[in-house]
């Protein structure tokens, strides 16, 4: 097992390595910096500033002491947020994608993994349709569209009752205002595992072992726990993996909408800004969560399998 | 005294080209350690006949008629009832054990959960009694198998463990469904000492569902053969063997290989396909497929009929006489 | 055995046997997909949603950019003035804009998803056919994409390189050709070895027309399916960039624009929200349900 992790973190190395180098020469080799905003610079700022932020020096010199202060845990200064780190950034906007990020992963498992299980128990039934068809409509209607019409329902069209949900300020951490950009980022998640969750439990169902267990007389609800349950979270674990990295990340658009101080609207603010090095943290950040999450997925199969062990 | 007793079973599946009856008016009886084979070819509704007597037939299965278990009545038992009896006082050997066990549990806790669930003992409990059978049904190294999981054992190891399994509250009858088809031939005949062990030993009633006349000749009492879901033929073993009397019959001993008969050497066959369900000739379902035909059989089912003592056949034709 | 032989079209039928079975085969799904109301409906709004956005434009009073200096605030609805579904808080005609908007949307969503079908079935065809060390150089290179953030690297070519509609379908295109290459490469690996392939190698086939002539027409079916399931998310990634800025630029449009600026009014003027939300929620709708359709229809040995 040990050394199963072991070598799958040699190889997610490189795949980190090329992802940082690409994205890097992808930056320095485009038209245009940072710092060609709406009015034009007197040259010789200019060149202090690049100077300053190492921006003149050869490409390859640029690269390897990039690298050499990422070794270090240094992501290297914000280029517009002059006063900043970008560690600094990072470690500010984290905690709240994070800590949005991991409420609407709670939502979703305890709303989405029920659901299905309860689907795939009663096919065909009302709440089998109930159920797919509210998780047709996560799935399609994407985040940007319902996050606006709850804010129209909930925030305006239900103003001064008490069922009004604000949106926006975060900072506040009133439970009340956190409703909102949860379940609109849950949304997905919930849609989504509903889905899998009843595919899979289906398939699992019709296992001859499921009928072993019926025939041993244990009531259903022991077989489809301590028999089908856990063969039927293979698919949801492959799902949710990634799933958790990118709720994790936080979502661009959920932070926009609510201006959640979180790091992805550092990325869509970086990125719109021509802030280099924040958004190659923020990408760094991302893609080394994705692969962690997958080394651990994994990790699970041989959990939930014992058929798939890592030797 | 009978254990089993079904009455004129039906069983039919909904499917989305209308309905298939698989099971048709089918009447059986089984005494106390009575051993009964069940012969026919896939589709034949052998296998259906008794997953209703467990209540495990599909979603889109209906059974109509009467099983009699102990004389309570199986068919429309609510779940409760059901899960009463089964694995306690009736169990069930499934035909792939491969498939049958559930991959992600230790051996031990498979066994295990059968006793807890039905005679309420603790977990240590469990697990000894759980060695016991293991070694019963002759395991080698029964110990160490409790804690491996099921793709660490041979698929003969593993249809041990599921006779196992059935055996852990001494039920009065075991269902084996092919429990020998997907094993090696010398794996075959050791599962067959054993079931033959067990209902020798604990007056176990046994029934033995299988498509080849070779595994019920050696175990069973009494053989009822089916075909297109109907008994066509029902007797005590040896009469059967001896004197066959419906043409399916003589078919398939005649596809038996003898090593005693003396032969041409070449294997015989039914001619033509098992029957397609959803489009049953008419009159006898067998008559495109017989050789003693008749016009009489194209019209007109047969019914069961009682020829000798404890002997019946569904055909017109004599087949002695022919 | 025989039952399914007889139940689901075998790939061979389309090219062993002459157009006779091909078009019956075709001809069997089309009539599938008509009995399946859910798609068959979605189909026919999908048709007049698109002949509205690219034909309706040109018969309307106002075009999507015009402002209306007589009113320059949001108007509601009006025969008259002929704003039929209002105007913005510029004063641009609403349903010009939301028609518009959804020219551009659908059109990035074609060329994406052609963009993917042409790397993903090339990619896909080449290693499942060539096999060996180039399938498995490919298939590590598919594994390793699957592991990098792509929308992130979406953003940043669009912010490099201007937020331009060429560069958006070419670098949408450039990620969604994943999936497609997987389908494609595990049909290939199952054609590869069936009779009528290697009656055409034996016959002095080259790899390539082999893979032009047999393998592709083959795997036209999931193809298929799979471009329907492609377009809306591809549409959904457009409108997801241009929603936060990143993607389509004043004085173009396309839904997630226009979601964008009615978010931005949408207390005092609902429906500049609700009307392209609507749509394009409509839109995304259909494509699921017409490939749900489809892949029952082509593939009836799924159901």
């Amino acid at each position: 097992m040990l050394s199963f992790i072991a070598r799958r973190v040699l190889i997610a190395i490189p795949t980190l390595w090329a992802i940082i180098t690409v994205c890097f020469f992808l930056m320095r080799l485009a038209p245009g910096g940072p710092f060609d905003g709406d009015a034009p610079v007197p040259p010789e700022i200019l060149a202090n500033l690049r100077a300053a932020y190492n921006l003149d020096k050869p490409v390859m010199v640029q690269y390897v002491d990039y690298m050499a202060n990422l070794a270090r845990g240094d992501f290297g200064p914000s280029f517009k947020y002059k006063d900043f780190t970008v560690n600094e950034l990072i470690a500010q906007g984290f905690p709240v994608s994070a800590q949005n990020g991991l409420s609407a992963l709670i939502l979703a498992i305890i709303i989405g993994i029920p659901c299905g299980i309860l689907a795939a128990l009663r096919q065909n039934s009302v709440a089998d349709y109930t159920v797919m068809g509210f998780s047709m409509t996560g799935i399609v209607v994407p985040g940007f569209v319902m996050a606006p019409v709850l804010i129209l329902i909930f925030s305006i069209g239900l103003k001064d009752t008490p069922f009004q949900l604000p949106a926006g300020t975060w900072e506040g951490g009133a439970f009340k205002h956190r409703i909102l950009p949860v379940f609109c980022l849950s949304l997905l998640y919930i849609a989504y595992l509903a889905r899998i969750t009843r595919a899979s439990m289906i398939e699992a169902l019709r296992q001859n072992y499921v009928r072993t267990a019926r025939a041993k007389g244990l009531p259903f609800h022991q077989v489809v726990v301590r028999h089908a349950l856990k063969t039927a979270m293979i698919p949801v674990v492959t799902f949710l993996g990634p799933g958790i990295a990118f709720l994790l990340t936080g979502s661009m658009v959920i932070e926009t909408i609510f201006q959640l101080p979180g790091i992805g609207r550092y990325f869509v603010q970086g990125a719109l800004n021509r802030d280099y090095t924040l958004v190659m943290g923020v990408t760094i950040l991302s893609a080394s969560l994705i692969i962690t999450m997958n080394i651990i997925v994994d990790v699970m199969y041989g959990i939930l399998d014992p058929r798939v062990r890592h030797d | 005294m009978s254990i089993l007793d079904i009455r004129n079973l039906n069983v039919r599946f909904a499917t989305q080209d209308g309905e298939v009856s698989a099971v048709n008016d089918v009447s059986l009886s089984l005494t106390k350690g009575e051993c009964l084979g069940i012969v026919g070819e896939s589709g034949s509704g052998k296998s259906q006949t008794f997953m209703a007597a467990m209540g495990l037939l599909a979603a889109n299965g209906r059974p109509t008629g009467e099983i009699l278990f102990d004389g309570k009545n199986m068919i429309g038992a609510d779940e409760d009832t059901l899960n009463s009896v089964r694995g306690d006082r009736m169990s069930m050997i499934f035909q792939d054990p491969m498939t049958s066990l559930t991959p992600h549990m230790k051996i031990g806790r498979q066994l295990g959960e059968v006793l807890i669930r039905h005679r309420n003992v603790s977990a240590d409990e469990a697990r000894a009694q759980s060695l016991a059978m293991l070694k019963r049904v002759q395991i080698p190294e029964a110990e160490r198998r409790l804690d491996m999981y099921p793709h660490e054992l041979s698929g003969g190891l593993r249809q041990r463990v599921m006779i196992a399994m059935a055996l852990m509250c001494s039920p009065e009858l075991i269902i084996a469904d092919e429990p020998t088809t997907a094993l090696d031939v010398t794996v075959q005949a050791q599962i067959l000492d054993i079931l033959r062990d067990v209902k020798d030993r604990l007056n176990t009633a046994v029934i033995l569902i299988t498509h080849d006349l070779g595994v019920i000749a050696g175990l069973a009492d009494r053989v009822a053969v089916m075909y297109a879901g109907r008994i066509v033929e029902v007797g005590d073993v040896r009469s059967i063997f001896a004197d066959p009397r419906h043409p399916y019959t003589r078919g398939l001993l005649a596809c038996t290989p003898r090593l005693d008969a003396a032969g041409d050497g070449l294997m015989t066959t039914i001619s033509g396909q098992p029957p397609n369900l959803q489009k049953l000739p008419t009159g006898c379902s067998f008559h495109p497929r017989c050789s003693y035909v008749v016009e009489r059989c194209k019209a007109e089912r047969p019914a069961l009929e009682s020829i000798a003592a404890g002997r019946a056949k569904a055909c017109f034709v004599d087949v002695r006489a022919t | 055995m025989t039952s399914i032989n007889l139940t689901s079209p075998q790939p061979e039928a389309l090219n062993a046997a002459e157009d006779v079975q091909g078009r019956s085969l075709w001809q069997d799904a089309l009539r599938r997909l008509l009995a399946n109301r859910a798609a068959l409906v979605s189909l026919i709004i999908l048709v007049v949603v698109g002949l509205a956005c690219f034909i309706a434009p040109s018969f309307l009073p106002w075009t999507y950019e015009q402002i209306d200096w007589d009113r320059m605030e949001a108007n509601p609805p009006s025969l008259e003035t002929g704003h039929y579904l209002g105007t913005d808080t510029l004063g641009r005609d609403l349903l010009a804009r939301v028609l518009f908007g959804g020219q551009i949307s659908l059109t990035v969503g074609i060329l994406a998803t052609f963009v993917a079908l042409l790397i993903g079935v090339s990619v896909g065809a080449v290693a499942g056919f060539l096999g060996g060390r180039v399938d498995q150089a490919l298939m590590r290179f598919v594994d390793f994409m699957y592991t990098v953030p792509l929308t992130f690297f979406v953003i940043i070519l669009m912010v490099l390189f201007g937020r331009n509609f060429i560069l958006m379908f070419l670098a949408i295109g450039c990620i969604e050709w994943l999936t497609m290459a997987r389908i494609v490469r595990g049909q290939t690996l199952t054609l590869k070895n069936k009779e009528f392939i290697e009656a055409a190698r034996a016959a002095g086939g080259s790899t390539f027309s082999i893979i032009a002539r047999h393998i592709i027409p083959n795997v036209l079916g999931v193809v298929i399916v799979y471009v329907t399931l492609t377009i809306p998310q591809v549409i959904l990634i457009e409108s997801f960039l241009s929603f936060l800025g990143l993607g389509i630029q004043e004085p173009m449009t396309s839904w997630g624009m226009l979601i964008s600026e009615g978010a931005a009014e949408m207390e005092t003027t609902p429906r500049a929200l609700l009307v392209p939300a609507g749509l394009m929620t409509l839109t995304l709708f259909c494509f699921n349900f017409l490939g749900d359709g489809l892949r029952d229809a082509l593939d009836p040995k799924d159901r």
